[in-house]
């Protein structure tokens, strides 16, 4: 999440909880609702590190509140993040790593463990057909990700018909 | 066999003869749908899944073993009876549609429906909403030949569920289609589903599979897998997806 934060505040200053409320806003129902103390955590670590100042600001008949803002070395790091390419999906995920060793432990059956598998695949999707359902067209970015989630998991039945083909 | 049994196939075997080697497609399938069931055929290339859902649905000629339909033996009937029972009992949407050529895409879809005895204003009302779900309604008058694949596609299974059948068999029914029409098709077998309609469904796609209440795992023409699909509880779309 840090760097996500800091991305928040390189469009302007602002306190924790309005980061709360811009990530929720801007990733609707797709980003899991980020939890205030885990920004105010972050927050404080990231200010450790130089990358972001806190102001005091007053309020009246308040008590004081925190405002972050991004330092010039902040921006650096933030500017590395986006320049550099993004690692792409695993290859190697762990169900892999059970199919190949499972049959040499004499614990499980290849045929078995690719079946149920592909049985609790098809019902991820079942949720993300759900979640699609009840998501608002107008949530462009939720739609996107729960689609991406969708083509990763159609791939991931696609290689699992692959793995039963040669393997089971 | 269960009275709810709305098609059931016992130890169903078809070895294709014609070549040099005969080919075993389909060895020794048991199989036994439901009413309202919705069950999704998966597996790889060349497994039988087509062999097995034409069989099922009369298109194919048995080499041995029985289809019950409607606790009706099938497979013995002769060729014009099975052919009288598909008209009446089954819809069915073929991997390449099989729509067709010198009918409308209105008259393609209403035609099983006046075949299996529904009257010219039934058989346009229930044209009228299987088209419409699919957003296809503006091309009623239009020959297959001016639709892309997808739509044709579309139309074919509007054709197969308009006279309501007790079973619905289709082919890689999404197989030709981008992810909005697929959306649209998602919905209608959603919606029929849930209106009772019995499905088999051959698919590659994940989305549509996950329809299905089952899954029924083709390889080398064998059942290597059937069970149900689970429906874990609701979850929000950061549970799924690990966003770093
Ligand atoms: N008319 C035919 N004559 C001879 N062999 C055939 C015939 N039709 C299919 N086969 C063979 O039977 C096997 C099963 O074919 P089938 O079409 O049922 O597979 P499928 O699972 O539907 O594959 P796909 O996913 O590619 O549609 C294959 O080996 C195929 O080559
Ligand atoms: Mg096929």
């Amino acid at each position: 999440m840090r760097l996500h934060l800091l991305a928040l505040l390189a469009k302007e200053p602002a306190h924790g909880y309005e980061l709360k409320q811009d990530l929720e806003q801007t990733f609707g129902s797709a980003y899991p609702s980020p939890n205030i103390g885990q920004i105010y955590v972050t927050l404080g670590r990231l200010e450790k590190d130089g990358l972001v100042r806190a102001v005091d600001v007053e309020q009246s008949n308040r008590p004081n509140k925190k405002v972050y803002y991004l330092t010039a070395k902040g921006r650096d790091v933030l500017h590395l993040w986006v320049d550099e390419p993004t690692e792409g999906p695993r290859v190697r995920d762990e169900f892999f790593m059970k199919l190949v060793l499972a049959p040499m432990t004499g614990i499980a059956d290849r045929m078995v463990l690719i079946n149920r598998q592909r049985r609790h695949y098809l019902s991820l999707m079942k949720d993300l057909n759900e979640l699609l359902d009840r998501t608002s067209p107008d949530d462009k970015i939720a739609i996107l990700l729960i689609e991406g989630a969708m083509l990763h998991l159609q791939a991931d039945l696609d290689w699992l018909e692959r793995c039963q083909e040669d393997l089971a | 066999m269960s009275d709810e049994a709305v098609l059931k196939a016992i130890n169903l075997v078809k070895i294709y003869s014609g070549g040099a080697v005969p080919v075993p497609a389909v060895r020794g399938v048991d199989l036994q749908v439901d009413a309202g069931e919705f069950v999704a055929v998966m597996g790889p290339s060349g497994s039988g899944k087509s062999t097995l859902v034409h069989m099922l649905g009369g298109l194919d000629s048995r080499t041995s073993g029985e289809i019950w339909l409607d606790g009706k033996r099938a497979d013995t009937l002769s060729e014009s009876a099975w052919a009288l029972l598909r008209r009446k009992k089954i819809g069915f949407v073929f991997q390449f549609f099989n729509l067709v050529a010198n009918m409308t895409v209105a008259d393609n879809v209403e035609l099983p429906a006046l075949l299996a005895g529904a009257s010219p204003r039934e058989a346009r009302e229930r044209r009228e909403d299987l088209l419409g779900a699919l957003n296809l309604g503006d091309r009623a008058d239009a020959s297959p030949a001016q639709l892309s694949g997808g739509e044709q596609q579309r139309v074919a299974l509007a054709r197969a569920l308009a006279n309501q059948p007790s079973v619905l068999l289709a082919d890689e029914p999404t197989g030709n289609l981008d992810s909005r029409n697929t959306r649209d098709v998602l919905r209608l077998l959603g919606r029929v589903h849930k209106d009772g309609q019995t499905i088999v469904m051959v698919t590659h796609d994940a989305r549509v599979a996950a329809l299905a209440d089952r899954v029924v795992s083709l390889l080398d023409g064998e059942i290597v897998d059937d069970g149900r699909i689970a429906r874990p509880r609701r979850r929000t779309v950061g549970e799924v997806i690990d966003l770093r």
